[in-house]
C-alpha cells in the first residue's frame, strides 16, 4: 500500500456533502484523509489535478457484462475496464446471462471474477425470478446472503402482476430494491424502433411508447399496494415521466433511471438502418427527450445508468430486424451527460453527478458515490476543456456496438481511483 | 443533369429532377421494347446479379428483362428467407458474389435496409428491389412512368392507393414519387392498416373508399396477405372486400376517365373484381409493360458510365 | 476561329448531295433516310423535303440515337442523355442513307450501322456527311459529302443548324475556343 495519494489543486465536487472547492485530497491505507486546501503531508504519489475536475467515483446500476456465457460479447474483466475508462467505480450488473444469476453459487462466481480480474467494483443484481421466467420467485433471500445489491428480470417484464406483487412484498424485509424493465411485450411484440412518423417511413415496426407506459402504470400500482421500493429502469417516454411524478407525489417509493443515450438521440436519429441505433427502449421522439431531461431537474428522474450492453460485430452486421438490441455505453457516458444536460443548461455540473453518484449509492444502500474524510477512496478525475473523438479502436469495452463512433464528445476521464489505487490513467 | 448516385435505394432521397431524369431515359429504352430485334449492345460485359432473398416471380423476371436486353450478363441467387440460419449472412453472401467481379446487385429482401447495408459495405451499384415494407422504387417509377404516358402529367392528378398501406412499400415509394411530382395522393384502408402519422408525408387518409374515390383520376389497388387476418389486423377478408374493394358503382364515383392500376399479382375477387382488372379502364398490363422499359432506365443509368 | 460554310453554303451542298443520292436511280420507294442525332436528324429531315420536291414523292425518313451502341461508354465521365430512336417502317431490303452532321473518327456511324443492323437487313447502306474532316480510327468512308476539311486534332468542327442553334453555319475552332 503506497503511503499516501496525495490529489492536488483540483476542483473538487462532491454533490452529498454539496462541496466545489478547489483543494486537495488525501488518501491513505485505500480511504480518504483529509479533504483541504494546501495539504501539507508526505505523500508516495502525486496526481496533479489543477483545471481538473475531482469527483466521487461514478456509480454504475445498470451494466450488462455478459460473463457467465457471452463472453464472446464481453467479459467481468473487459467490461470492469471500459467501465474504469469512463469513470465508473462501482457497477452493478444484471442476471440475464448464461445461466441467469437466479442462485447463490452464481452470485459468488461474479464476485470471484470480479476479484480475480474485475478492474472496478461489481456488485451482482440478482433475477426475480427462477430462471427469469416470470412464474416463481428466486431464492431472494439466499441471494442477498450471497451478496445480490438488487432484483431485476431486466430485458423482460414480469408479466405475471400476482408475481410481481409477491415479489415486492417479500423484498420488504430484505431492504433490497426491485429493479423493473417495464416493457408489455404483446404491444412492442415484433416492433424494433419507436412508432411514429418515422417508423412508418422506414417501413419498420414500431414499438408504441404505451408498451412501456402500460408497464409503468401497472408496476407503479403494486408498489403503492405494497408500500415496497421500486426502481424503474431506462425510461424513455414523456407519459412515463408524468406517471412518475405523479406516483413520486403520493409518496409511491418509486425511483427511476434514464441512460444518457437517450437524452442524446431521437428516433429521427435512426438513419440509414444503422443497427447501432437499435436498442430498447427504442430512441422516442423529441418532446420525450425534452420532458427526460426536464424530469432530471425535479428529480423525478434520480439516476443515469448506461444500461451498457455489448453485442458482437457479427451480430449487429445483420439486418435491422435481426439484430439484437443494445449498445455500449460506459466510456460514453460521462461524457454524453456533459453534452446533453450540463452544456445545455439542464442541470448543474454538481446536479448531474449527483445522478451518477449519490443516488445510485443510495438506492443501492451502499457507502459510496461520496468524497468524505472516512470513506473508501473512489475517486474519478476528468478534464473538462477536453474534447475527445469516439474512436472503435479506443474502446477497452471488447464490442464496439455505439451510435456514437466519430462523434466529438466534451470532457475527458484522466484518473479513475479505486481504493487510492489508480485503476484507469488515460494516454496522454 | 447529372445523376451521380451509386445506388438506387429508394424515392425518398430523389429529387423531382433526378425522378424526371430516369423517366425520360426511360422512353427511349420504351422504344427498344418495340423493335424486332430488343436488344441493345449498352451493358454488355456488365455482370448484374439478382440477389432475391424473398420470392418473387415478376420483378424479378422483369429485372432479368431489362438486364439481357441490355445485353449484360446476369446471376440469379434465390435464397429461402433462412439462408441466414445457415451461417452466412446477407453481408458475407454478397461478399463472396462480389469477390468473383459483378458490377452490380439487384437486392429483394424482406428487411427495410439490407440494400442500404450493402450499398454502405460495397463498391458497385446496388438496385432495391424491395426492402420489407420500407420502397420499392423502380415499382413507384414505372407506376409514374405509366401514369405520365396516360394522362400527360402527374402535377394535379388526385390519385388513391387502396389497401394495406402499413406493410406496403409499393405504396410508400409512390407516396415520395406522387408528392414529389406534384399530385394530391390518398392513402384508403382499414385503420388497423394505415401507419402512424402518414399525413406527414403529405398523404390525406380516409376510412372510406367511396369517398376516397371521389373525383380520383387514378385508382391504385394494393394486394391484401391473407396473413393480416391472422395477425389481428382484420376480423377476416370478406369483411375486408366488403368495404375495400373495387367494382364499378364505387368506380363511378371517380372521374369518368378514371384509371384502375395494380403492382400485380392481383388477388382476382379480392381487390378487384375479374372484370375491373381485364376492363378498358385498366392499365396494369401496362405497368408491367414499362416496368422492364424503366428498369432498363435504371440499369442504364447507374452502370453505363465510368 | 473560321467559317467554312455560312448558310447558302449550306443549302448548296444539301441540295447536291440529295441530288447524288438520287444519282444512283433508285425508286425514292425503296428509299430511307436516316439522321443520326444529334445534328443529323435535322439534316435528313431537309434532305427528305429536298428529295420530296425534286420527285414527288418523300422517302422513308427517321431518326436514330447511337448512345446505347457506343463503343467508349466507358471512357464517358458525364452521363450520355438517350435521345430518341424512331423508324416505324421496315428497312428490310431498302436502301439506308445514313446521315450525319460530321464524319471524324467514323465511331458514331459505326454504331448507326450497328442500330440499323437491329433493326432489319437493309439492301443496302450508304453514308452521307455534311463535312469530312479526317482521322478516321476505323474503315468507314462516306459515299456522299458535302465538304472535304482537313483538320488537326487540335480543332473542332462545329456545324449549327437552324432547328437546333438559331442559325446555319459551320465553323473550323480551336479546342480552346470550343464552348461545351
Amino acid at each position: 500500500m503506497p503511503e499516501g495519494l496525495l490529489i492536488k489543486g483540483g476542483r473538487v465536487l462532491d454533490p452529498a456533502s454539496n462541496l466545489d472547492e478547489i483543494c486537495d485530497v488525501f488518501i491513505k491505507e485505500g480511504k480518504v484523509r483529509k479533504i483541504a486546501r494546501n495539504i501539507n503531508l508526505s505523500y508516495s504519489e502525486l496526481i496533479d489535478a489543477s483545471d481538473k475536475i475531482v469527483i466521487p467515483g461514478l456509480i454504475d446500476m445498470h451494466v450488462h457484462l455478459r460473463e457467465p456465457g457471452r463472453e464472446d460479447e464481453e467479459t467481468i474483466e473487459s467490461g470492469s475496464r471500459a467501465a474504469a475508462r469512463g469513470g465508473f467505480t462501482t457497477v452493478c450488473c444484471m442476471p440475464n446471462t448464461d445461466p441467469p444469476i437466479d442462485d447463490p453459487s452464481l452470485v459468488k462466481f461474479i464476485y470471484e471474477q470480479a476479484k480475480n480480474k474485475g478492474a472496478v467494483e461489481i456488485l451482482p443484481i440478482a433475477t426475480i425470478s427462477r430462471r427469469r421466467e416470470g412464474k416463481e420467485l428466486s431464492p431472494m433471500g439466499r441471494l442477498k446472503k450471497a451478496g445480490a445489491v438488487a432484483f431485476s428480470d431486466d430485458g423482460s417484464w414480469v408479466t405475471n402482476s400476482a408475481l410481481m406483487r409477491r415479489a415486492l412484498e417479500y423484498v420488504k424485509m430484505l431492504n433490497l430494491p426491485i429493479i423493473s424493465h417495464c416493457e408489455d411485450e404483446s404491444l412492442s411484440a415484433e416492433g424494433v424502433m419507436n412508432e411514429g412518423y418515422f417508423s412508418t417511413v422506414n417501413g419498420l415496426a414500431g414499438i408504441p411508447r404505451e408498451a412501456e407506459e402500460v408497464a409503468i402504470f401497472r408496476d407503479l400500482a403494486l408498489a403503492k399496494m405494497t408500500d415496497s421500493s421500486l426502481h424503474l429502469a431506462h425510461v424513455s417516454t414523456a407519459n412515463s415521466v408524468r406517471l412518475i411524478r405523479k406516483a413520486k407525489n403520493m409518496g409511491i417509493k418509486v425511483t427511476a433511471e434514464v441512460t444518457p443515450h437517450h437524452l442524446a438521440i431521437s428516433d429521427e436519429g435512426v438513419t440509414d438502418f444503422n443497427t447501432n441505433t437499435k436498442v430498447n427502449p427504442p430512441f422516442r421522439g423529441k418532446e420525450d427527450i425534452e420532458l427526460l431531461k426536464e424530469s432530471l431537474r425535479d428529480n423525478t428522474i434520480d439516476v443515469i445508468a448506461t444500461d451498457h450492453a455489448p453485442h458482437t460485430v457479427e451480430e449487429k452486421e445483420k439486418d435491422y430486424e435481426e439484430a439484437p438490441f443494445g449498445i455500449i455505453g460506459l466510456e460514453t457516458a460521462l461524457s454524453l451527460v456533459l453534452k446533453e444536460v450540463v452544456e445545455k443548461k439542464i442541470l448543474s455540473l454538481m446536479q448531474a453527478i449527483a445522478k451518477l453518484t449519490v443516488n445510485p449509492a443510495r438506492i443501492l444502500g451502499i457507502d459510496r458515490g461520496e468524497i468524505r474524510e472516512g470513506v473508501k477512496a473512489n475517486i474519478t478525475i476528468f478534464d473538462p476543456g477536453k474534447s475527445w473523438l469516439v474512436r472503435e479502436e479506443e474502446f477497452l469495452s471488447q464490442s464496439s456496438n455505439s451510435p456514437f463512433l466519430g462523434w466529438k464528445l466534451p470532457g475527458k476521464v484522466e484518473w479513475t481511483i479505486i481504493g487510492g489505487k489508480v485503476v484507469y490513467r488515460s494516454e496522454k | 443533369m447529372n445523376f451521380n448516385r451509386k445506388d438506387l435505394l429508394g424515392i425518398e432521397s430523389l429529387s423531382r429532377e433526378e425522378i424526371l431524369f430516369i423517366l425520360e431515359t426511360a422512353k427511349s429504352f420504351r422504344e427498344v421494347i418495340d423493335r424486332p430485334i430488343k436488344k441493345v449492345p449498352t451493358l454488355r460485359g456488365k455482370t448484374v446479379v439478382n440477389l432475391f432473398f424473398e420470392s418473387s416471380t415478376r420483378t424479378r423476371m422483369s429485372f432479368e428483362l431489362a438486364e439481357k436486353r441490355l445485353s449484360a450478363d446476369i446471376l440469379n441467387f434465390s435464397v429461402s428467407t433462412s439462408s441466414s440460419t445457415k451461417g452466412e449472412t446477407l453481408l458475407d453472401t454478397a461478399r463472396n458474389i462480389l469477390a468473383m467481379k459483378v458490377d452490380c446487385f439487384v437486392l429483394r429482401h424482406s428487411t427495410p435496409g439490407t440494400p442500404h447495408l450493402l450499398a454502405k459495405e460495397l463498391p458497385v451499384s446496388i438496385i432495391n428491389a424491395g426492402d420489407g415494407a420500407h420502397e420499392h422504387p423502380t415499382q413507384a417509377l414505372l407506376d409514374l412512368y405509366t401514369i405520365r404516358e396516360k394522362k400527360g402529367k402527374i402535377e394535379g392528378l388526385k390519385i388513391v392507393i387502396v389497401g394495406d398501406i402499413s406493410h406496403s412499400r409499393v405504396a410508400r415509394s409512390n407516396i415520395w414519387g406522387m408528392c414529389k411530382l406534384g399530385a394530391k395522393v390518398r392513402v384508403c384502408g382499414p385503420p388497423t392498416l394505415i401507419p402512424p402519422l402518414i399525413e406527414k408525408m403529405g398523404v390525406e387518409v380516409f376510412y372510406s373508399l367511396e369517398d376516397a374515390l371521389t373525383g380520383a383520376d387514378i385508382v391504385m389497388m394494393l394486394r391484401i396477405q391473407k396473413e393480416r387476418q391472422n395477425e389481428g389486423f382484420l376480423p377476416s377478408n370478406s369483411e375486408y372486400i366488403d368495404f375495400f374493394s373495387l367494382n364499378e358503382e364505387k368506380l363511378n364515383l371517380a372521374q369518368p376517365d378514371v384509371l384502375v392500376m395494380h403492382p400485380g399479382p392481383v388477388n382476382r375477387g379480392v381487390e378487384l373484381p375479374a372484370r375491373i382488372a381485364d376492363g378498358e379502364k385498366s392499365i396494369i398490363l401496362d405497368q408491367v409493360t414499362n416496368g422492364v422499359a424503366v428498369r432498363m432506365a435504371v440499369l442504364y443509368i447507374l452502370l453505363a458510365k465510368k | 476561329m473560321v467559317r467554312l460554310m455560312n448558310e447558302e453554303d449550306m443549302r448548296r451542298a444539301l441540295l447536291r448531295l440529295s441530288h447524288q443520292v438520287l444519282e444512283k436511280g433508285v425508286e425514292v420507294a425503296d428509299l430511307i433516310i436516316i439522321g443520326i442525332q444529334r445534328r443529323g436528324v435535322p439534316l435528313a429531315k431537309r434532305m427528305s423535303k429536298i428529295i420530296e420536291e425534286l420527285k414527288g414523292k418523300k422517302p422513308g425518313t427517321g431518326i436514330l440515337d447511337i448512345t446505347l451502341y457506343r463503343d467508349d461508354l466507358t471512357q464517358i465521365a458525364y452521363q450520355p442523355v438517350v435521345r430518341s430512336t424512331h423508324i416505324p417502317f421496315s428497312i428490310d431490303n431498302k436502301r439506308v442513307v445514313l446521315i450525319d452532321d460530321v464524319l471524324y473518327t467514323g465511331r458514331t456511324v459505326r454504331a448507326a450501322i450497328d442500330v440499323l443492323i437491329d433493326f432489319g437487313r437493309p439492301q443496302k447502306i450508304e453514308l452521307a456527311v455534311l463535312i469530312d474532316r479526317g482521322h478516321r480510327e476505323l474503315p468507314i468512308r462516306a459515299d456522299y459529302v458535302g465538304k472535304n476539311v482537313p483538320t488537326s486534332s487540335e480543332e473542332m468542327v462545329e456545324v449549327k443548324v437552324k432547328e437546333i442553334d438559331g442559325r446555319d453555319e459551320v465553323l473550323l475552332l480551336k479546342k480552346s475556343e470550343v464552348d461545351i
